[in-house]
């Protein structure tokens, strides 16, 4: 891999007296769908969220496509506009309708023309399935429903990346496969997706790789056939016996 | 046939249909409306059963309806600093409230210490100090402006009227979602633009009703006014008082007093409860 679109290099960050990232690097190449699996406190989340700067790291090296996401004088605007997030818990904003939440932040954020970015986003609304909820609350749909919208609102903003974190480990079961169907198109059409995720079928399906993280450290990556068949770590071992 | 069947059956042949009327009722406008008659009505009573309980029932009402135009020209005093408070006071409070949840030291500790030292003083104290430490008269431009006391008085009030609201808005932001901000800031947003597009808005419904009490409770400090010699309602009433110097005025006079309080602030009160359940659809 000459030219990652991602880098992490050697990434710590601690909250408190507790360190959370114990020195992780990570190369992204564009295009590329990797997943994110461990047990939980393992830094997963925090890695997605010290590449998107909610969380600023304490030492080591963040680059995303041109921009240097670990500088003082980090541009958040031009870093949104590369990579978008998308939360557990949908996040979508309760009092705007479901077609203010997808195209507000590229019209106040970006300066966008509204008129083409209200085109653009009955467009990604479509896309997920959505166009007839347009003018619903967030309220008023179903947690499945939400997601795919925030969804659609990462992906108004035209970001090169898409970071998801556990997208599906608030939802009931019958609404996973929906929203899981929604990442496969985007992950298909060359988005370059880190995914934090326990669902272990997804990530064999659609992952270029995987990342395992343990006490903030990533123990150990593979390509999926390799990784799910014959992981080289103890701690691998025995997180997949459980899992799986 | 039943009894029941038969007035089913006979309530839309009068042309009373029950359901939608009391759906009609439900309206903010119709229990606004309700209300004010309402309160109208209770005065009415009050004032009357004071005035003929204390016997000689039309020299009463002849001297309240003398009086009325002196105290309804106070009254309009207590009206106007309090509007001019919780104008003021609102939007110290907002910026007051958002600068004790800022991020930026510098501008959080002044705002928290600020509210609490306001909010924990007593409101006539706060007037005491506004009323004789704030200028009798400002020059600008070479004119020489006199600062009424009414308005130096509305200062005062808008001291802790600010404060109030100050904890008001800190509570309402600080009980939106961690996941709204972080949302927002995923977005590009930046902390002024997250709070007025998508923290601020969502308050709003949960700011009314403590702001609708925090107005309330400010109408009736306005009266406090009359110990710093504001020429507002109590103020007038006690000249009225004086001037009449008849002993059996004094309970329907503060009953009619009080009634004008109760007919201002109920309607007010009734509708931010209406407010707040057409907010509670989103």
């Amino acid at each position: 891999m000459s030219d990652p679109f991602i880098r992490l290099h050697d990434v710590y960050k601690s909250f408190g007296d507790t360190p959370v990232l114990r020195g992780v690097s990570v190369d992204i190449a564009k295009g590329e769908v990797i997943c994110i699996i461990g047990p939980s406190g393992s830094g997963k989340s925090t890695i997605l969220r010290c590449i998107n700067a909610l969380t600023r790291v304490d030492q080591g090296f963040i680059q995303v496509g041109d921009i240097q996401v670990t500088a003082k004088n980090l541009d958040m605007v031009a870093l949104c506009h590369r990579v978008g997030m998308v939360f557990q818990q949908y996040n979508l904003f309760p009092h705007k309708t479901v077609l203010q939440n997808v195209s507000m932040a590229p019209i106040q954020v970006l300066k966008q023309n509204k008129a083409e970015v209200t085109e653009r986003a009955r467009a990604l609304l479509g896309k997920v399935k959505l166009g007839h909820r347009a003018n619903a609350f967030p309220g008023e749909l179903s947690g499945g429903q939400q997601q795919r919208v925030a969804i659609a609102r990462a992906l108004c903003m035209q970001p090169q990346a898409i970071l998801f974190d556990e997208v599906t480990a608030a939802l009931d079961p019958e609404m996973v496969g929906e929203v899981l169907t929604v990442i496969k198109e985007i992950a298909n059409e060359g988005m370059t997706c880190v995914v934090v995720t326990h669902e272990m079928g997804f990530a064999r399906e659609v992952a270029d790789r995987i990342y395992f993280t343990d006490g903030g450290l990533i123990v150990e990556s593979g390509p999926p056939a390799e990784f799910f068949t014959n992981p080289a770590d103890e701690r691998t071992r025995s997180f997949l016996s459980k899992v799986l | 046939m039943t009894q029941d069947q038969s007035a089913s059956r006979f309530s839309p042949e009068v042309g009373i249909d029950l359901a939608a009327a009391r759906k009609r009722a439900g309206t903010w406008r119709n229990a606004g409306l309700a209300s004010v008659l309402l309160s109208i009505l209770i005065v009415c009573v009050l004032v009357l059963a004071v005035a003929i309980l204390s016997g000689t029932g039309t020299t009463i009402l002849a001297k309240l309806i003398k009086w009325t135009p002196f105290l309804a020209e106070g009254f309009l005093l207590n009206v106007v600093m309090s509007l001019i408070a919780i104008s003021a006071g609102t939007l110290g409070g907002v910026f007051l409230g958002m600068g004790q949840i800022a991020l930026v030291g510098w501008i959080s500790w002044p705002s928290k210490v600020l509210t609490q030292i306001f909010r924990n003083a007593p409101w006539l104290v706060l007037l005491f100090y506004c009323i004789f430490l704030l200028p009798y008269q400002v020059k600008i431009a070479g004119q020489t402006f006199i600062v009424a006391n009414w308005l130096r008085a509305s200062i005062g009030l808008t001291i802790p009227v600010a404060a109030n609201f100050s904890e008001i808005v800190r509570g309402a932001m600080q009980s939106i979602p961690s996941g709204q901000w972080e949302a927002a800031r995923s977005l590009g947003y930046t902390w002024r633009q997250s709070v007025f597009q998508v923290v601020l808005p969502q308050c709003i419904k949960r700011m009314l009703p403590p702001w609708m009490n925090l107005y309330a409770v400010l109408l009736m400090a306005t009266p406090l006014a009359s110990i710093v010699g504001t020429q507002e309602a109590l103020t007038n009433l006690r000249t009225a008082l004086q001037a009449e110097a008849d002993g059996r005025l004094l309970l329907p006079f503060y009953a009619y007093l009080l009634s004008w309080f109760f007919v201002y602030s109920y309607p007010i009160a009734r509708f931010s409860m209406a407010l707040e359940k057409r907010f509670a659809i989103h």
